[in-house]
């Protein structure tokens, strides 16, 4: 943080084969690696990120996708099955998730949305740490500092200010450790994200903007929130800007790898829109047919990011029946595990209320703790009096 | 023991802090080369550099959000707002952020920022520059709310606020900036009364009354007056105002069983409201008359030449206390 000139933060940007102009470059055409048919495009500027994945690197990356949309999928039935109270699914957005998530490192920090179940999974969540909130167990369900993730934010583009903010931190103690804010097409519009544009730019923090442009913001679509590319914005506040198609794994990964680069060294924020398609609902609550049409979510349905790379690893040969049925195994499990640990949840208990609000107890809220206390043991069993006062 | 003014002592306060944590870090609008619109971080950044004396863009959800962020990473943002009018739109950082992320976390993620803002009407300004937003804060959960009265608690408590885990709305009030008082800068924190507590500032028999921040000044010029008509008068400062110490504010109560409460903030749902509403539950059976309230009114802050009508000054917190003791006041004949 607080560097004298803006700008002059440290060493120039750069990666293999990538010149710094590179670096500078805003918005522009969609960066893609691999086309909705599976085949591997070479693109000059990208390749050289992404060029030490291996095979078996790919297919881990096919596994999370499976996974992620499997837990989409779970969440989704237990939502049904009134085991969680709403669910926001993911489906169509798992490359963007993975892709970035995957290209961080341990020691970066991501300050997500509630939409960014995918990136808490590959942080190393546990599945029902990811539902524990949605099932109103929780406000949230991890602690940030064990997985380096913040709890999910509900308030829109709130946290891409705690990310700047985590990033001037970084930059103030020497580290050369990113911070990632997760954020949509809709947040974009918030002041709280222009403000961390600012604030990003001003101080050249090392922070990456993420945002997923799923194209909608509940019932509203991109064009209302943007007249321009989303991308091209960044320029605007002086932050150098990629858009990539979100639909492809690693071309997202190439973009992530860019921006956490120039961030490690130096070189300040990055702002990378990654352009996706929200296929499911909103949330569990909605009713997309009420405000977008079904041809729609046909095109984008073509160019779906797992079967697009499991059409690569078609051509590469890669997808033998072994590890297909490996990754089916793996996303079962993890479901199964998902689904137990939704319904094995210990309830919490009713004076659990009054917990953390502050750091030490406080006479006023003791107070009112008492006196509840009283209230409910005047019906002999706490619990079911509380279960009833709910219900009145 | 050194005389200095209120700024200074808050100045030193934060001085104070600066040394003994590298953790503390300031930011805000015009805090370094100027040292603030009132001169209160004056120096600092000279001292302690661009790196912990930040100036930042000019946006409040910009300043308390990434407040946030550097408290997730370790820091402890000690951030000032301009005027008490331009907190607003850091008013969903505040209270949906700051206030929650505890309770959020289940106590994983601590908080402690300390935000400074000078408040309060009385020195001429224009709109936006004198109001008195502290009852927005004390009703929401997770915030401590503490207001100064005078420069050595100005001094402490300041130290206080950035020493707690919690976050702390740190109320000045400016019109007594420049006001002088005996400062011991050698205080020790452990030593020195908590910021949770109340003081009683007067000590008196007939009738409680309490007051925050610039009134106090005012609340204890009344209780001079009415000695002089033979009306002994307590006067406390609440110092906290969230949480509230009942224990103290009881305790006078119990003692001269009449209660009266000042601010310059609109009467409706303010802290007046609270304590007059708590104090009757706890002490029903000790008083001898309704709490009364004497408080700014419930219009938006007047234009200057106005101002001196809004605020209570010293002739209407005596003729509050008249009320309270049922002597002739100026509702005297009516109903209620
Ligand atoms: C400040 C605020 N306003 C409104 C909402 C209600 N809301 C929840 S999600 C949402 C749409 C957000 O769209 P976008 O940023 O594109 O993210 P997406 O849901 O598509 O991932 C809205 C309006 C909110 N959570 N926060």
């Amino acid at each position: 943080m607080f560097t004298d000139d803006a700008g002059k933060g440290g060493i120039a940007a750069g990666g293999p084969g990538n010149s710094a102009e590179s670096n500078r470059r805003t918005g522009g055409d969609l960066v893609q690696l691999i086309t909705p048919g599976g085949e591997r495009v070479s693109h000059p500027e990208f390749d050289s990120w992404v060029q030490d994945v291996s095979d078996e690197q790919l297919g881990a990356l096919y596994e999370d996708m499976v996974v992620i949309r499997r837990i989409d999928a779970e969440a989704t039935a237990l939502q049904r099955q009134g085991q969680l109270a709403l669910w926001p699914p993911l489906l169509g957005q798992e490359a963007s998730q993975i892709g970035s998530a995957r290209a961080l490192r341990d020691d970066d920090f991501v300050f997500p949305s509630y939409r960014d179940n995918g990136v808490a999974y590959c942080r190393g969540v546990n599945v029902e740490d990811i539902v524990r909130a949605w099932r109103g167990n929780a406000l949230s369900g991890w602690d940030p500092f064990t997985v380096n993730v913040a709890t999910q934010q509900i308030i829109i583009g709130s946290q891409t200010l705690h990310a700047t903010g985590y990033a001037m931190g970084i930059q103030n103690d020497g580290a050369d450790s990113v911070a990632v804010a997760y954020f949509g097409d809709g947040a974009t519009s918030e002041g709280d994200v222009n403000e961390a544009l600012v604030f990003a730019a001003s101080f050249q923090a090392p922070v990456v903007f993420f945002c997923q442009n799923n194209h909608w913001a509940i019932s509203e679509p991109v064009r209302l929130q943007s007249h321009i590319q989303i991308a091209d914005r960044a320029a605007g506040f002086g932050i150098p800007s990629m858009r990539v198609d979100g639909n492809d794994v690693l071309a997202v990964m190439a973009a992530m790898r860019v921006a956490l680069d120039r961030a490690r060294h130096g070189g300040g924020p990055t702002f990378i829109e990654a352009v996706t398609y929200r296929m499911g609902p909103h949330t569990t609550a909605d009713d997309p047919t009420r405000y977008r049409d079904a041809n729609e979510l046909e095109d984008w349905a073509a160019k779906d990011p797992i079967s697009r790379l499991k059409s690569l690893l078609e051509r590469k040969g890669l997808l033998t029946a072994e590890f297909e049925a490996a990754v089916s195994a793996k996303a079962d499990a993890v479901a199964k595990a998902l689904r137990a640990g939704t319904i094995n949840m210990p309830e919490p208990q009713p004076l659990d209320i009054f917990r953390h609000v502050y750091s030490t107890s406080n006479s006023w809220l003791d107070r009112q703790q008492d006196h509840y206390s009283r209230y409910l043991a005047s019906f002999g069993d706490p619990a079911e009096a509380a279960s009833e006062e709910g219900a009145r | 023991m050194t005389q200095m003014t209120f700024a200074r002592a808050i100045n030193s306060g934060l001085r104070k802090s600066l040394e003994n944590d590298p953790k503390v870090i300031l930011m805000g609008e015009d805090i370094g080369a100027l040292g603030g619109v009132f001169r209160v971080t004056d120096g600092l950044q000279k001292d302690f550099g661009r790196h912990r004396v930040v100036d930042t863009p000019l946006a409040e959800s910009g300043i308390m959000g990434t407040a946030v962020g550097l408290a997730y990473r370790g820091y402890r943002p000690v951030v000032e707002i301009q005027f008490d009018g331009f907190i607003y739109p850091a008013f969903d950082q505040i209270v949906s952020q700051v206030a929650k992320m505890h309770y959020r976390t289940q106590g994983a993620v601590k908080m402690p920022i300390t935000i400074r803002v000078p408040f309060g009407g009385g020195i001429g300004s224009p709109e936006h520059h004198s109001e008195s937003p502290e009852a927005y804060f004390t009703h929401t959960s997770g915030l401590r709310v503490v207001s100064v009265s005078n420069p050595q608690d100005a001094h402490t408590m300041i130290q206080q606020a950035i020493a707690c885990d919690d976050p702390v709305l740190y109320f000045e009030p400016k019109r007594r900036y420049h006001d002088k008082g005996d400062v011991d800068e050698s205080l020790d924190l452990s030593a020195a009364l908590s910021m949770e507590k109340a003081r009683v500032v007067t000590e008196g028999k007939d009738v409680t009354l309490v007051a925050y921040g610039p009134l106090v000044k005012t609340a204890k010029d009344a209780a001079l007056a009415a000695a002089d008509e033979g009306v002994s008068v307590e006067v406390i400062d609440l110092r906290s105002l969230a949480p509230l110490d009942f224990v103290t504010l009881e305790a006078s109560v119990r003692k001269t069983g009449r209660l009266v409460i000042t601010h310059e903030a609109g009467q409706s749902g303010g802290l007046g409201a609270e304590v007059a509403a708590s104090i009757t539950e706890r002490c029903f059976y000790h008083l001898e008359a309704a709490p009364v309230r004497v408080t700014g009114f419930d219009v938006p802050y007047p234009y200057s030449k106005l101002e001196m009508h809004h605020l209570p000054g010293l002739d209407r917190i005596l003729d509050g206390v008249d009320r309270a003791l049922g002597r002739p006041n100026s509702l005297s004949g009516l109903e209620g």
